[in-house]
């Protein structure tokens, strides 16, 4: 296999890796819970103002 | 216990994530200069010796360049998993500096990679040879705009607290943009990568003189990476030296642990060679404050006399505060104006802390209950004392202490290595000039062995800047256990688990790729 086509392989196995287990099953937005931005504002605010 | 806790393990996993991404992208922004200047030979002189050479060392970054490529993209990941109260705290500003990195300089980069590295043949030798400077100048834009993002944690600026949303608000683009920390730290990490460049293009090359292969290619590559490294390691120490007074001003506990000092004084020494007395540290963690009282700094050290307040404030004679000092406040130093001061203690910082989140929370409930009278009174008292909003979160003065034998020891290998590699580029051009680095073996082999130390001096460059300036995620403003997200520590020991191996994977893979290119060498091309 030539060597641009190695790097492609890796790149891809890596990116699929990357954000199609990693992302979606690992590192959900902690924060979706929350549908709009001022939700998302109050919760963050309840966590730096209690039980700190 | 050790590394049980949720915030331990979003630290662990972030550093680990942070320190596989920085071994790739030194080589790729470095080398991204090395190949331009080898290709601007090829392109004016013609010929074909020098697009041999330029086309070798563009398959050194292509392999550097695919299998770093994204993985800066986890740590962003981790800043919504693991760093939401953080990511939500500074998104207003830390958004700005890394949508610009990824349209323009990612998107650029990248664009013009496919150019170089496919279009050999394909287009004009200037078109290509611009596709060169543009990657180059991509790597470069792109490290400027996360740079900025990382100074503004360690000096946070022109941004103004939003209590309705809790979050940063950029209020000025252009004091977070050029910082005096972020235009800093940009040069020397760039120095840095240049420098880390160099030595791996000497290293190889020296590898070829060793098993005497290819010696016009690795005497003329040589020449070019010890001249580049050696400007670099010249500016490389100078911004070094503007790093460190940026770090005495700015963030005087950072230096404090770089240095072991626990007392300071008028007319401080600079730490040239010293062990430390691990007891003192560990007594003060452990709340043994007769055993830190009795325990002394240092087991041997050999000291530059008042070089650390030359070297921090420009004044033989200036008071470097130390640990203790700090943690005790009442000291003279001077502001951003340069209107002199008294630092507050800890249980100052503590307290103003405390009554800026307990403000926060008024704020919101005057908000809810529609009490515009008590929302301003909440808002001017946040305000007035926002610049401590973090130290509410610490309970101990020793939690503000970062792990100072951990920053101490690596600011050393960092100063020392740096010291090395200079020597190293001037000893490499003499032996060139008088044309013996083609025999002389003993030279080879250091060369070879020079190339995994300048990973290590670059790595603990970083362990430097990012644990010394620990417990802060954002300074002053934020600590670790403040930023961390409600996730259960269970499910970030996992991903610590399955990053270590997809990373020890990719990393065996570069390895193996790049040690099979180097063995063709370059009159395969």
């Amino acid at each position: 296999m030539t060597l641009g086509k190695t790097l492609w392989m890796i790149v891809i196995i890596k990116l699929f890796i990357m954000f199609f287990i990693l992302k979606l099953f690992f590192f959900r937005d902690d924060l979706r819970a929350f549908p709009t931005e001022q939700e998302k504002g109050q919760h963050v605010i309840n966590q730096l103002t209690t039980n700190r | 216990m050790f590394l049980t806790t949720l915030t331990d393990l979003s630290r662990l996993q972030f550093a680990l994530t942070a320190m596989f991404h920085w071994i790739f992208v030194p080589l790729t922004i470095g080398l991204g200069l090395i190949i331009a200047i080898m290709e601007s030979y090829y392109v004016i002189s013609g010929m074909d010796f020098w697009k041999r050479t330029t086309k070798f060392w563009m398959n050194i970054f292509a392999v550097n360049f695919a299998i770093g490529v994204a993985t800066g993209i986890i740590l962003e990941f981790q800043f919504g998993t693991n760093w939401s109260n953080y990511a939500w705290f500074v998104g207003d500003i830390f958004g700005a500096p890394l949508a610009i990195e990824g349209i323009l300089a990612f998107f650029m980069e990248s664009t013009f990679f496919a150019i170089m590295f496919f279009g050999w043949n394909k287009v004009s030798k200037k078109t290509h040879l611009i596709s060169t400077w543009l990657v180059f100048i991509g790597t470069v834009l792109s490290a400027y705009w996360i740079l900025v993002a990382n100074a503004w944690m360690q000096y946070p600026a022109g941004m103004q607290f939003n209590p309705d949303t809790a979050r940063n608000e950029m209020v000025d683009f252009w004091a977070v943009a050029t910082s005096p920390v972020a235009v800093n730290k940009f040069f020397h990490t760039l120095m840095n990568a240049f420098v880390l460049a160099s030595v791996v293009v000497v290293g190889i090359s020296a590898w070829y003189l060793k098993k005497k292969r290819e010696e016009e290619f690795s005497r003329k590559s040589i020449k070019i990476a010890a001249f580049t490294g050696l400007i670099s390691i010249i500016l490389l120490i100078y911004t070094g030296d503007g790093s460190a007074q940026q770090v005495a001003q700015k963030q005087p506990m950072k230096l404090a642990a770089m240095e072991g000092l626990y007392d300071g004084q008028n007319g401080t020494p600079l730490i040239a060679v010293g062990l430390l007395n691990n007891k003192k540290f560990k007594a003060l963690m452990n709340n043994d404050s007769l055993g830190y009282e009795l325990e002394k700094p240092y087991l041997m050290k050999i000291s530059i006399p008042k070089a650390l307040s030359l070297l921090g404030y420009r004044n033989l004679n200036a008071f470097v505060p130390g640990i203790n000092d700090i943690i005790k406040g009442g000291y003279v130093f001077k502001d951003e104006n340069g209107n002199p001061c008294i630092a507050q203690s800890f249980e100052e910082k503590s307290l103003s802390g405390k009554i800026a989140i307990n403000a926060l929370a008024s704020y919101n409930k005057a908000k809810k209950a529609g009490d515009e009278n008590s929302m301003e009174d909440s808002k001017n008292e946040l305000q007035e004392n926002f610049n401590n909003f973090g130290y509410g979160y610490i309970k101990e003065a020793k939690d503000i202490v970062p792990n100072v034998p951990l920053v101490f020891y690596s600011f050393r290998i960092m100063v020392i290595l740096g010291g090395y590699f200079l020597f190293f580029f001037i000893l490499t051009l003499w032996l060139e000039k008088k044309e013996m680095i083609g025999r002389c073996r003993w030279f080879q082999i250091l060369a070879i062995i020079s190339v995994p130390l300048v990973y290590i001096c670059s790595q603990a460059g970083w362990i430097v800047a990012e644990v010394g300036r620990q417990p802060w995620t954002i300074q002053n403003l934020l600590p670790v256990q403040a930023s961390v997200s409600g996730v259960s520590s269970s499910t970030v020991l996992t991903t610590v688990i399955l990053f270590f191996v997809l990373f020890s994977v990719l990393l065996a893979a570069e390895l193996s790729i790049l040690f099979k290119v180097i063995a063709k060498g370059p009159s395969s091309h």
